[in-house]
C-alpha cells in the first residue's frame, strides 16, 4: 500500500456563506446617532438637499417679486397696459400673484416630502 | 350708520369670542394646555387658526386705507404679508416645528444653548408684540367712536379688557378654537359686503377711475372731521362750516377756502359742493387718479420704499411671535408644512378684497383724504353705496369683522407676550402666566393713547420691519448654517433689532420726518436686514470657538423626518 501524495481533502460546498464573509448589518441611523464621519456625510447630504430646494424657490420668488417694480420703473409701458380693462400692475399684484403663491408653495412640499422619504429610505435601507 | 345695530354687532362678536373661550376652558387644565393646546389641534383648524390670528386690523381695515391714499404701490403690502409665508414655509417651518420649542426664545435656547440668546429673544418677542398690538387697540378706538361717537380710548379699553378675560380663561386652546372661527368671520365680514357694493358699482354704469383730475366731490357732501386737521387746498371753493376753521368760529355759516393750507378743528362740519376737489389732509399726496393707478408715483422715494417694504414682509412674517406659536400645535414637521399651504391659500383668498376696496373708496368715499382717517374707508363703504336698512345690516356686518380682527390678532399676540413674560421674566407656571397676560397688553394700551395716530398698516409694517432684522436672520442662519455661534447671534440681534426699534421709536413718537430721513425711518428693514445679517455672520466666523457644542445633535433634531428613528438629543422646553 503505497501512500499517496497527500492532497487537499475534497469539501462539498453545501451553502454560500456569503453572510459570514460581510459585516454585521449597521443601519445608518446608528452612524448618525454616533455621530461618525459617516453619519455626519449623511445628515449634511440632507440639509443640503433641503436647502437647495429652499434657496431654488427663494430665488424664483425674488425674481419675480424683485423684478416686479423694477420692470415697472424701466417699461413704463408696462404699467399702461390694461388687461380686461384693469391696469396690469393690478392685475398681477392684487389677483395673479396669489394663485401663483399656492402653486409653488404646493410644489415645493411636494418636492420636500420627495427629499425626505429618499433619505429615510437611504439610511434605513437593510 | 345705526348706533344700535353697529353696537349690537360689537357685543355679538364679543360675546362670541368669550364663549368659545369659556368652552375651551373645559379643555385646557395643564400649564401645557395653555401654551401649546396640547399639539393635538388638527391641520385644519391650525390653519384657520393661524389665518384668523394673522389678519388684523391692518389686513382688515388698514391696507384698504393705504391703496386708497397711496394707489397701487400699496398693493405690495398684503402681497408681503401672503408671501412671508412662503418664505417662511421653505425655510423655517418644518425644522422649526421639529426643533420641539415651544416660543422663539426656546428655539434661541435650543439652537444657541445659551440663556443670553434666549433672554435676548424673549426682549425682541415683547417688544415685537407691542408695536404689534399698539395700533390694534388704536384701531378699536377709532371704530368704536365710529359707530358710537365714544371717545377714543374707549374701543381700546374694551378690546384690551376681552383680551386679557380670554386669554386668562382658556389659554390657547380656547384660543385657537376662537381663532378659527375668526378667520371665517372675517372672511364673510369683508366678502359679503363687498358683493353688494359691487352690484350697487355695476347699477350705476360702473364709473371708472383714470382720469387726470385728483378726486373730487361726486354729489354734496357734508364733511365731518374728527381730530383736528390741516388740510391744501388746491382751487378756492365755496363751502358751509359749522364748527371752527382757522380759528374763526362758525355756524353752518358759509366760507371761502382759498387754494394753499387750512387748519380744522376737530368736531367740524364741512359741507362742500358737488364737483369741488377734495382738499387732502397735508401727510397725504395730492394724485390725480392716473398717477394713483401707477405703481412708483405714491411716496417720496418711491422705488426705495417699495423694496424696503418687501423685504420686511417677506422675511418679517417668519419672526412674528404669535404667528410662531402656531406652529407648535402641528403634531409634526410635515403637518408643519402642510398647514403652511393651506394658510397660503386661505390668505391669498382674503386679500384679493382689500384693493378693490380701496379702489371704490377712491370712487365713493374721496372725503377721508381730507379727515386723515383712510383706516375707515371699508367701514364707510356700504352705508355710502348702498344705504338703506341693507346698508346698516352690512356696516354692522364689517363692524364684527373688524372687531374680530381686533379680537383675534391681540388675543393671539397677548398670549405670545405674555407666555415669554411668565415664562422668561416671571418664575413660570400658571399664576406667572396670569400676571403676565395682564403687562402684556397693558403697555401697549398706554402706548396707544400715548402716541400719535398714525396709519394701522403702517405702524403693524414697523413691527414687520423689526421682526425681519432679527428672528430672520436668527431663525435661518440657526435652522440651515451650523458655524452660527452664541456671540455671532447675540451681536446680530442687538445691531438688527436694535436698530429697527430705534427706527420704530423714532417714528411712532417723533416725525412725521420728510426727505431721505423720513424714507430711512418708516421703512428700515432694507437696511436693517442686511445689517443684521451680515453682523451675525462676520462676527461668527471671527468666534469659532463659540459654535455650540451640541449643533449636530440640533441638526439631527431640526431636519430628521419624524418617521426615522434618530436619538435627537433630550433637549425640552422649559414652559412645561
Amino acid at each position: 500500500m503505497t501512500r499517496t501524495p497527500e492532497r487537499p481533502r475534497r469539501e462539498v460546498v453545501t451553502s454560500p456563506r456569503t453572510t459570514a464573509a460581510r459585516r454585521p448589518r449597521y443601519p445608518a441611523t446608528m452612524e448618525i446617532d454616533e455621530q461618525t464621519r459617516l453619519g455626519e456625510v449623511y445628515m449634511r447630504s440632507l440639509v443640503r438637499t433641503q436647502f437647495r430646494l429652499g434657496l431654488f424657490v427663494c430665488t424664483v420668488l425674488g425674481c419675480v417679486v424683485g423684478g416686479l417694480p423694477l420692470l415697472f420703473l424701466l417699461v413704463p409701458h408696462l404699467r399702461d397696459l390694461r388687461v380686461a380693462g384693469l391696469p396690469l400692475p393690478w392685475v398681477v399684484l392684487a389677483g395673479l400673484i396669489y394663485p401663483a403663491f399656492v402653486v409653488g408653495a404646493w410644489l415645493y412640499v411636494r418636492q420636500a416630502e420627495r427629499n425626505e422619504r429618499h433619505f429615510s429610505d437611504l439610511v434605513e435601507r437593510q | 350708520m345705526s348706533p344700535a345695530l353697529g353696537l349690537a354687532a360689537v357685543a355679538v362678536v364679543v360675546v362670541a369670542a368669550i364663549l368659545i373661550g369659556a368652552f375651551g376652558l373645559r379643555l385646557s387644565r395643564t400649564t401645557s394646555d395653555f401654551y401649546v393646546a396640547s399639539r393635538t389641534v388638527s391641520p385644519l383648524w391650525n390653519a384657520s387658526a393661524i389665518g384668523g390670528e394673522y389678519l388684523s386690523a391692518a389686513s382688515f381695515l388698514g391696507i384698504a386705507g393705504l391703496i386708497l391714499a397711496y394707489g397701487a404701490d400699496m398693493l405690495w403690502l398684503p402681497v408681503g404679508w401672503t408671501g412671508g409665508y412662503l418664505v417662511l414655509l421653505v425655510l423655517v417651518s418644518a425644522p422649526l416645528r421639529r426643533s420641539g420649542a415651544y416660543t422663539l426664545p426656546d428655539f434661541a435656547e435650543a439652537r444657541l444653548e445659551s440663556m443670553a440668546v434666549r433672554r435676548m429673544a424673549s426682549v425682541l418677542v415683547v417688544l415685537i408684540g407691542w408695536f404689534y398690538l399698539m395700533p390694534q387697540f388704536q384701531s378699536a378706538g377709532l371704530v368704536l367712536r365710529m359707530v358710537t361717537g365714544a371717545p377714543p380710548w374707549a374701543g381700546g379699553v374694551l378690546v384690551a379688557v376681552v383680551v386679557a378675560v380670554n386669554v386668562l380663561s382658556g389659554g390657547m386652546r380656547s384660543i385657537t378654537f376662537v381663532q378659527a372661527f375668526q378667520y371665517w368671520l372675517k372672511l364673510t365680514a369683508l366678502a359679503v359686503p363687498l358683493v353688494f357694493l359691487l352690484f350697487a358699482w355695476y347699477g350705476q354704469g360702473r364709473p371708472d377711475l383714470g382720469g387726470d383730475a385728483p378726486p373730487v366731490f361726486a354729489e354734496r357732501t357734508a364733511v365731518a372731521v374728527g381730530t383736528d386737521v390741516t388740510v391744501r387746498v388746491l382751487a378756492p371753493v365755496e363751502v358751509t362750516v359749522t364748527g371752527e376753521v382757522d380759528g374763526r368760529r362758525l355756524r353752518d355759516a358759509p366760507l371761502t377756502l382759498t387754494p394753499g393750507e387750512h387748519r380744522v378743528r376737530h368736531d367740524t362740519t364741512v359741507t362742500f359742493p358737488a364737483g369741488a376737489p377734495v382738499p387732502h389732509m397735508d401727510d397725504l399726496p395730492v394724485l390725480n387718479d392716473q398717477q394713483w393707478l401707477l405703481p412708483l408715483q405714491g411716496r417720496e422715494h418711491p422705488l426705495y420704499t417699495t423694496y424696503s417694504l418687501i423685504l420686511a414682509t417677506f422675511l418679517g412674517t417668519m419672526g412674528l411671535p404669535h404667528v410662531l406659536v402656531r406652529f407648535y400645535t402641528n403634531p409634526d414637521g410635515r403637518a408643519a408644512r402642510r398647514t403652511t399651504l393651506v394658510v397660503l391659500s386661505l390668505l391669498g383668498a382674503f386679500y384679493l378684497m382689500p384693493a378693490v376696496y380701496g379702489a371704490l373708496g377712491r370712487l365713493y368715499t374721496p372725503e377721508l383724504l381730507m379727515t386723515g382717517r383712510t383706516d375707515a374707508v371699508v367701514l364707510s363703504l356700504p352705508g355710502r353705496l348702498v344705504g338703506g336698512t341693507a346698508g346698516e345690516w352690512l356696516t354692522a356686518l364689517v363692524i364684527a369683522g373688524a372687531f374680530a380682527a381686533f379680537l383675534s390678532t391681540s388675543s393671539g399676540l397677548a398670549v405670545s407676550v405674555a407666555g415669554v413674560i411668565g415664562q422668561d421674566i416671571l418664575r413660570g407656571g400658571v399664576p406667572s402666566f396670569r400676571a403676565a397676560t395682564l403687562l402684556a397688553v397693558a403697555v401697549p394700551l398706554g402706548l396707544a393713547m400715548a402716541a400719535r395716530s398714525l396709519s394701522v398698516a403702517d405702524v403693524v409694517g414697523l413691527a414687520f420691519a423689526v421682526a425681519a432684522s432679527s428672528f430672520c436672520p436668527l431663525l435661518v442662519l440657526g435652522i440651515w448654517w451650523r458655524r452660527l455661534t452664541t456671540t455671532g447671534a447675540m451681536a446680530g440681534l442687538v445691531a438688527g433689532g436694535g436698530l429697527a426699534s430705534a427706527a420704530v421709536i423714532a417714528v411712532i413718537v417723533g416725525g412725521p420726518y420728510t426727505g431721505w430721513t423720513g424714507a430711512l425711518l418708516a421703512q428700515p428693514a432694507a437696511w436693517t436686514v442686511p445689517i443684521a445679517f451680515v453682523v451675525m455672520i462676520a462676527v461668527s466666523l471671527f468666534t469659532p470657538g463659540r459654535v455650540p457644542r451640541g449643533v449636530a445633535r440640533t441638526m439631527v433634531r431640526l431636519h430628521a423626518p419624524e418617521a426615522l428613528n434618530v436619538d435627537r438629543g433630550d433637549w425640552r422646553p422649559r414652559s412645561t
